[in-house]
Formats: structure tokens, C-alpha cells, sequence
């Protein structure tokens, strides 16, 4: 059954890759790939527990973390072209996270 | 009533394996349910509802699966701590997009659709 | 220092239930990381009431269970549109307004709106939120008001932080 439920989530990667190719704008494919990514950690305990080893969930727990920050890095990046650009809102210049870089 | 007990807690020992399977199986569907809803409806911010559908109950019930069919807490623990940062990171980063995508100025299409129209079309437009 | 012992229970709860291996060697390792994140923190200034909200975790701990339901319940609205042969949604734009005062409050409200689905919000500006639904009916201003009203109560708990 776990076996069933772990090539499940695999068709669904399988059909988020299609949108992720031909995804008009941008934004889509940042959405398919940040959805891949979920399912990507799901696949990774599912398979732990197929294989009986379940030492997999810590893996699981890195790339639920990895993958946010790679969705937000994408996202800056194309907004500002840059990375060295401090997140802050404009509305909000005296935010917290500014000054401290310098 | 010791007796009782036990006989809860051996039933519950057969019981979660197959329940667990179940939720998995139920989580595993629901995300490709999500993955249609992607590929099918017309525009970005729709499709953003259709995503969260795997980031919220998909992914909330294959781990609620592996929960049960956990052999150790420390397992339990692990998988707790997924479903919280899962919870937590997804939602936000889902609102990152749909802020970005909303100051580059892409304009959502408001108004009813489908029924009157073709949706295939709708699909094909772009 | 609350919000010092507060971090130092949280990290001490996270690797404690992710270790495993209780060896005295181990748990040196373990405090030697515990005393370098500690003094990180420190440096970072993360050490205020948003970095260690703990005060309010019997608040969500009231709030999130009530979250999920409603959580299931558009969900199944959302599954049926997306499995109906026929396309038949009709997206919206809402303007919002909050009654929630800390930042906290509104982050934790619009982080309910996204995780209901169908709704998702598009931006905060001050107390206005703009959020976008899937179906019009279930994203009039009326809809979000009992949710508004226990974020506020969970995360603001009587103003006495203001």
C-alpha cells in the first residue's frame, strides 16, 4: 500500500513536470517546481518506509527546509536580478533585517 | 480493566498498519487531484489554489499515514517536525509567489468561466 | 532572558526528539551547539517576542485544530472543482480589513487565508489585505470575520504586550 501510495506521488511529479515545461509565464513554473519539491519530500519518507529505513525522514526534514529557501532565493532573484539585495519591505524602511547587514 | 487495555493496544498494533496504508494511499491521490487542478485550470492564481490542495490535505495525509505506521516516537518526532516546517514553509512560499507574480503587474482574469466556453480552448489560448 | 530560556527549551525539545543517541559524548555535542546557536541569536537580535513566541502556543494550540477543519472543509470544495468535467469557477479579488493590531496577529491571519484553499492572499498592506478566491460566493468580506476574530484573540491575547 505504501508501495501504491509512493508511485502515486510519482505520476503526480510526472504530470507537474509537463506544467512546469510549458507553463506561460514564470510565476508557473516557480509554482510546479515548488510543488515538485513537496511531493519531492513526501517520495523521500515514503520510500524510507519501503525500504524499512526510515533514517530517510531526516533527509525529509533538510529538503522541506532547502526547498523553501530555494523558492524564495528563484523569486528575489528575478525580481531584483541580484542576491545581494537585503529583503525589506519599501513601506517599511527602518526594518529590521536592513540595517544589520551592513 | 489491565486486560482490557491490552486487548485495546494489540488491536491498535494490527489496525494502524493498514489505516496507515490507507492514509498514505488517500494523501497520494489527493495530490494527483492537486496535479490535475494545476494542469487544468486557466490562469496563474488559479492554479496556485489547485497547488495548495497537495500542500495542505496531500501532504497532511501521507504524513498522518506515516505517523501511524511509525515503529519508534523518534520517528513520530521526525514526522511531526515535517508536517509543521511543511505546513509553515509551503503556505508562505505559495504567498511569496502569488506576491510576486502581483507586483510584476500579472493581472488575474476575474469573472465567472468554463460553462459558456470551451476550456480546452482556454488552455490552448496562451 | 524568557525569550533566551524560551529558545534554549525549543532547540533543547527539537534535538532531543530528532537525536536519538543519549551518550555522554553526544550530549557534550549537544550542548557545545546549544551554547553556539544561543550566542548566534544573540548577536542576530532574534532574541524579542517574535523570535520566541512561546507565550502563544496555548492560543494556536486553541486555534489550529478549529483551522484544520475549516481547512478540510474547502478543501472539499476545491477537489470537486478540480475533478468536475466542466470548467466552472469564477475567480475574484477581495479587499479585506483586519482587526488584528501586532504583526504577528496579521501574519498568522494571512498565513490561514493561503492555507485554506481557494483562498490566498495577495498582499498586506497596513490593516488591508487583498485576497483572491476561487469562487466568488465563498470570498465575500463576511467569510473571514470569525477567522479574524480568533487569530486576533490567539495571537493578541489581551493587549498586554501593546
Amino acid at each position: 500500500m505504501t508501495l501504491a501510495a509512493l508511485f502515486a506521488v510519482l505520476i503526480g511529479m510526472c504530470l507537474l513536470l509537463v506544467r512546469a515545461l510549458l507553463g506561460p509565464t514564470l510565476y508557473d513554473r516557480v509554482l510546479a517546481v515548488n510543488s515538485f519539491g513537496t511531493k519531492t519530500v513526501l517520495v523521500i519518507g515514503l520510500l524510507g518506509y519501503v525500504m524499512g529505513r526510515t533514517d530517510f525522514l531526516d533527509i525529509a526534514i533538510l529538503y522541506t527546509l532547502i526547498n523553501f529557501v530555494a523558492t524564495i532565493a528563484i523569486l528575489k532573484f528575478f525580481r531584483y536580478r541580484s542576491f545581494q539585495v537585503p529583503l525589506a519591505r519599501r513601506a517599511d524602511p527602518a526594518a529590521r533585517g536592513g540595517d544589520s547587514n551592513g | 480493566m489491565a486486560e482490557f487495555f491490552a486487548l485495546i493496544g494489540n488491536t491498535w498494533e494490527v489496525v494502524r498498519f493498514p489505516l496507515g496504508g490507507a492514509a498514505c494511499l488517500l494523501g497520494a491521490i489527493l495530490c494527483i487531484v492537486g496535479t490535475i487542478g494545476v494542469l487544468r485550470f486557466p490562469d496563474f492564481y488559479t492554479r496556485v489554489h489547485a497547488a495548495s490542495i497537495t500542500d495542505t490535505s496531500g501532504a497532511g495525509l501521507v504524513l498522518i499515514g506515516m505517523a501511524l505506521m511509525a515503529p519508534h516516537w523518534i520517528i513520530l518526532v521526525k514526522v511531526f517536525c515535517i508536517m509543521g516546517f511543511l505546513l509553515l514553509t509551503s503556505v508562505t512560499s505559495s504567498h511569496a509567489l502569488v506576491n510576486a507574480a502581483h507586483t510584476a503587474g500579472l493581472q488575474p482574469k476575474i469573472g465567472p468561466m468554463g460553462r459558456s466556453g470551451h476550456e480546452e480552448d482556454e488552455e490552448d489560448k496562451h | 532572558m524568557a525569550y533566551l530560556l524560551g529558545t534554549f527549551f525549543a532547540i533543547f525539545a527539537f534535538w532531543m526528539g530528532n537525536s536519538g543517541h543519549y551518550k555522554p559524548l553526544m550530549l557534550g555535542f549537544a550542548a557545545l551547539s546549544f551554547a553556539i546557536t544561543l550566542v548566534l541569536c544573540a548577536r542576530l537580535k532574534i532574541l524579542d517576542r517574535e523570535g520566541a513566541p512561546y507565550v502563544r502556543l496555548f492560543g494556536w494550540l486553541a486555534y489550529y485544530p478549529w483551522l484544520a477543519w475549516e481547512v478540510v472543509k474547502s478543501n472539499w470544495v476545491i477537489i470537486k472543482a478540480c475533478l468536475r468535467a466542466e470548467l466552472d469557477i469564477s475567480p475574484s479579488l477581495v479587499k479585506l480589513k483586519t482587526i488584528c493590531k501586532s504583526d504577528l496577529a496579521k501574519v498568522t491571519f494571512a498565513n490561514s487565508i493561503t492555507m485554506t484553499p481557494g483562498t490566498v492572499t495577495v498582499e498586506i498592506e497596513g490593516d488591508k489585505l487583498l485576497v483572491h478566491g476561487l469562487y466568488e460566493a465563498n470570498t465575500q468580506p463576511e467569510a473571514f470575520e470569525e477567522m479574524d476574530r480568533r487569530c486576533a484573540r490567539a495571537a493578541d491575547p489581551a493587549e498586554k504586550h501593546a
